[in-house]
């Protein structure tokens, strides 16, 4: 039996009738959280937040509660930032665009909650170049909420402005990582920042206090407005509080997007129940479980997992939990939610030169490894995948993701070797043929 | 420098830097985005027009317009066809529907870069994930966003649409 979907943020999403107009949205109760929010103190918001347990997802998950608490309004000088990231470009991922085309009042709703539980007038919305109908979208969604005054000037007769401007991309998959991204806000090459001195909390867009969100983080804020943070923490499992929206894609029969709460459903039953299993019944071979970036799974491999007493037990790709903590404890990582499955007719060295050429394309170009190493890795594989592969390039690739991986100053570095990395772990022998 | 600019562009420009009250430079992509939608490219004149609007080097530019992939510095074809290539689109037949397109339109050159019709009216260019992974394979023609284009007769359906 398959495990119903839980849709708190897909509620909307796809129901017939259902439009992006402000008027659409209001009829189903749109904006009543924020007219709750905007009486309350501040504070109170981001303690609920942190009650909620709410963890970013973009990809890295890290907690929300902490990511704001690093901001005190009451002791900076300086105007705080608030920056939607939706620059959804994670190989896999396609949940966000969902929201932005079909709920952008979900979004904006969201946003001025957390700007205001955050001291922040004047905030961005960064979207991908490649969603320009997106981002008509959502100027026309910011507009009329500005005519219904849930924007602008002293927002419902609270004392609180707020402006929120859309800012767009222009093909960059590395504005997706924070400090890239505020740079590309600033006009610049979207070179990402070192970390120390520049976390977004302390030096951020301008130099000043920012916080950077992904949507359906922001989204999220809404509901847990709604219902509470500790009703909020009880979806879900602790430490995976909430719904995931996970996109699936690839050799599977209904691909598509889906929420359920989080760590309720099993890889298999994602697979198998809901996405109606592997197109053509053939075989399973592997899964990358959260975007093109996260290390790729083999079907047949034993995962080490924490059972109900803490004890270690080994348990299938199929038993594994989608939650961030056991995608964690088996050495890959849930990221954005985007599931890429792969069956027994997929050559492995031909997957992972195709990322790999995503990855030569996307680099920056700051770093020298991830630079020169993500096209050495591009090249190798290319030339292993036709026909002039040399006996000694398994561990040559191998060598140059090694020495990419933890030596950048962003995590692209991680982001290219990672996949090389995982793919040579596993399926090891398919590159080695290569060379026979 | 001999550009002329209509009023309704320009106010365009103008608002477009209202949206960024800390810093003007900010206004860059925005601008460049603008431009190319009227313009078709990117070129030396557009350069040196932003710069001079946003009161930064010319070489602030040019150096995004080198950078960010979506921004071209010479003219391509009347409809631009960008297929998706990354890895969920090529297990769903990216490869295929790119070489139907340039099939169909009749667009020359290297797969690696923009292929253009030798009529002047298509370029078809492969790009990187488009973020609807589930749809595969996924294309944009222009400004439109098109998804499950596995067949020739689809890809023939939608070329009608761009004459």
């Amino acid at each position: 039996m398959a495990v119903a979907e839980r849709r708190i943020l897909f509620k909307h999403i796809d129901e017939p009738g259902y439009t992006v107009d402000i008027d659409c949205y209001l009829k189903h109760g749109g904006y009543e959280d924020l007219k709750k929010a905007i009486k309350l103190e501040p504070q109170f918001i981001k303690d609920e937040v942190k009650k909620s347990q709410l963890r970013g997802r973009g990809g890295a998950g890290f907690s929300c509660g902490v990511k704001w608490g690093f901001i005190d309004a009451k002791k900076t000088t300086k105007p705080i930032y608030l920056i939607c990231n939706a620059d959804e470009s994670e190989p896999g991922t396609f949940k966000d665009r969902q929201i932005i085309h079909k709920d952008p009042h979900q979004l904006i709703e969201g946003m001025i909650i957390s700007c205001f539980a955050n001291s922040v007038h004047l905030a961005y919305l960064y979207i991908r170049g490649e969603f320009p109908e997106g981002a008509r979208i959502l100027e026309k969604a910011i507009a009329e909420a500005k005519a219904k005054n849930f924007l602008g000037k002293n927002i419902l007769g609270a004392g609180y402005d707020l402006e929120i401007y859309v800012h767009r991309g222009a093909g960059a998959y590395i504005c997706g990582e924070e400090t890239g991204l505020i740079e590309s806000i600033e006009g610049k090459r979207p070179y990402p920042r070192i970390k120390p001195p520049y976390f977004p909390a302390v030096l951020g867009l301008y130099m000043c206090p920012t916080i950077v969100n992904n949507v359906e983080t922001l989204c999220n804020v809404k509901h847990i407005v709604n219902m509470g943070g500790e009703a909020y923490a009880r979806i879900g499992k602790p430490n995976n509080t909430g719904t995931r929206l996970i996109g699936v894609s690839g050799d599977v029969k209904k691909p598509g997007y889906y929420e359920f709460e989080c760590g309720a459903i099993t890889l298999g039953e994602l697979i198998y129940d809901v996405c109606g299993g592997i197109r053509n019944d053939n075989k399973l071979k592997a899964v990358i479980p959260g975007g093109s970036s996260s290390k790729v799974m083999r079907a047949d491999g034993r995962y080490k997992v924490k059972g109900a007493n803490s004890e270690m037990t080994e348990i299938g790709l199929n038993d594994i939990p989608m939650d961030f903590d056991t995608f964690a404890a088996v050495g890959t990582m849930s990221g954005s939610g985007g599931v890429i499955v792969m069956d027994e007719t997929r050559d492995m060295v031909d997957c992972i030169e195709n990322l790999s050429e995503f990855y030569a394309h996307e680099s920056c170009g700051q770093c020298t490894p991830c630079r020169e190493g993500a096209q050495w890795m591009k090249k190798i594989i290319h030339r292993m995948n036709h026909g002039h592969a040399r006996k000694e390039d398994t561990d040559l690739l191998k060598n140059v993701a090694d020495n990419i991986a933890g030596r950048t100053i962003c995590a692209f570095g991680e982001a290219c070797s990672w996949p090389v990395q995982s793919f040579i772990a596993a399926f090891r022998n398919e590159f080695e043929a290569k060379a026979k | 420098m001999s550009i002329s600019l209509t009023p309704d562009f320009e106010k365009k420009l103008d608002e477009a830097i209202t949206h960024y009250p800390v810093s003007k430079r900010s206004a860059a992509l925005p601008l460049l985005h603008l431009w190319q939608e009227q313009f078709g490219y990117i070129s030396d004149e557009a350069i040196e027009f932003i710069a001079k609007k946003l009161e930064v080097q010319s070489i602030h530019i040019l150096e995004l317009v080198t950078f960010y992939p979506m921004f071209r510095r010479e003219p391509i074809g009347k409809h631009h066809i960008k297929v998706c290539r990354t890895l969920s689109c090529a297990l769903g037949g990216a490869h295929e529907a790119h070489a139907c397109m340039k099939k169909l339109t009749g667009a020359q050159g290297d797969d690696h870069g923009p292929c253009t019709s030798p009529d002047g009216k298509y370029t078809v260019e492969y790009v990187e994930c488009l973020a609807s992974c589930g749809t595969a394979p996924v294309m944009m023609i222009n400004e439109e966003f098109y998804e499950n284009v596995n067949s020739e007769e689809k890809a023939k359906e939608l070329l009608k649409k761009y004459q």
